[in-house]
């Protein structure tokens, strides 16, 4: 678990990756539906995914509601993916456990990790020292993507999920 | 918009739930919570298309018959939620009108309590009023058994989302209900339902 990362100042380096990248990967593997709040990075995202046509973005007003839409999802069929920010992960902990633990849905995620390559914007943003242990906490295997040569990472721990059937989490640093 | 005035009086809501159990069609979705799981158990055979949403997070079977009724556009998805239920979740009744999906059907069981851990008082909220202001299509209101049963199938039927609310009375001693079985397995059963 990697905890106070050492500080990028450059925040125009921070975007991981383009809404085209994200949209062709989400295409690629056959996700039907985004649920999702935005944050500052993953929203800008949000235009690409919905060019595709492929991808249905379904915009929540709380991050707890995007597990449990997610889950209605997958039980009628459809390949959904939450896209939430951190901050968002942390009020969602009973949606989390009832969808992924009681009902055993997979879903898979991709989470924003406020402040891990910049923390210029919020010094001593609690987000480092609490997103990757509650991800612990509620047994979502996570891989940390921290620079844009990592997409593949993204597509190949989405897979290993889906053909595990077991719920999986990509940790953009943001 | 569709609405209808509520009165004073009140149904009980086993009488409410054997309406909506007598005119539910074999292809409507069901998502039962809290004490209309607890009684909808009771009622008869389940359809391989109820779910009781047993255990929960609370407030969330909206969000559950949202993402069913976006799955599967063809069928109407019906979810019975409790006000201090939908309390917890009241955004989700945006989200829904948002996702623009005419199928789904929200009944909030409103007795103003939280029935199951003894009947301390919720929030009081007018409900109908919230769901046409977050842009429901269609909105009923009933209070009493005559009218509901008399309109629960126009109400089913209406275009989409729907939004009824039903005066209850609070059971005495009504308890939380019990998991009718594995999870893992009766989730399992519902989907394969749905893709009959």
């Amino acid at each position: 678990m990697a905890i106070y990362p050492t500080a990028l100042s450059n925040a125009a380096a921070l975007r991981v990756f383009s809404g085209d990248q994200i949209a062709s990967l989400l295409s690629e593997v056959g996700v039907t539906h985004v649920i999702t709040v935005p944050d500052s990075t993953i929203g800008r995202w949000e235009p690409a995914i919905e060019q595709t046509g492929r991808t249905r973005l379904v915009r929540v007003c709380r991050e707890g509601e995007a597990w449990q839409v997610a889950a209605g999802l997958y039980l009628g069929g459809a390949t959904p993916l939450v896209m939430i920010q951190c901050t968002g992960l942390f009020e969602s902990g009973d949606a989390i456990r009832n969808a992924l633990h009681d009902w055993k849905v997979p879903v898979f995620s991709i989470i924003g990790y406020r402040s891990y390559l910049d923390q210029a914007k919020l010094p001593g943003d609690t987000c480092l020292v609490f997103t990757e242990p509650i991800l612990d906490a509620w047994k979502i295997d996570y891989r940390l993507i921290t620079s844009p040569s990592e997409l593949h990472v993204i597509r190949d721990h989405f897979l290993s999920c889906r053909a595990a059937g077991k719920p999986g989490a990509a940790l953009i640093g943001e | 918009m569709a609405t209808t005035s509520a009165t004073a009086s009140r149904i009980q809501l086993r009488s409410a739930l054997e309406t909506l159990w007598r005119i539910r069609r074999d292809d409507e979705v069901i998502i039962t919570t809290m004490g209309s799981a607890r009684e909808w158990m009771t009622l008869g055979e389940p359809n391989a298309l109820d779910f009781i949403l047993v255990p929960s997070a609370m407030g969330h079977g909206t969000s559950i018959g949202l993402g069913l009724a976006l799955a599967q556009p063809g069928k109407r998805v019906i979810v019975c939620s409790g006000d201090g239920s939908l309390l917890m979740n009241l955004g989700s009744l945006a989200s829904i009108v948002a996702a623009n999906v005419p199928n789904l059907v929200v009944i909030v069981f409103d007795n103003g309590v939280y029935e199951v851990t003894g009947q301390q008082p919720t929030a009081s909220a007018d409900f109908c009023g919230i769901a046409r202001a977050c842009g429901f299509d269609s909105v009923y209101g009933f209070s009493d058994a005559t009218s509901w049963a008399d309109s629960a199938r126009t109400a089913l039927d209406a275009k989409g989302p729907t939004f009824v609310s039903l005066n209850v009375e609070p059971v005495v001693g009504g308890t939380a209900p019990h998991s009718p079985g594995p999870t893992a397995a009766r989730a399992k059963r519902l989907m394969e339902a749905l893709r009959r």
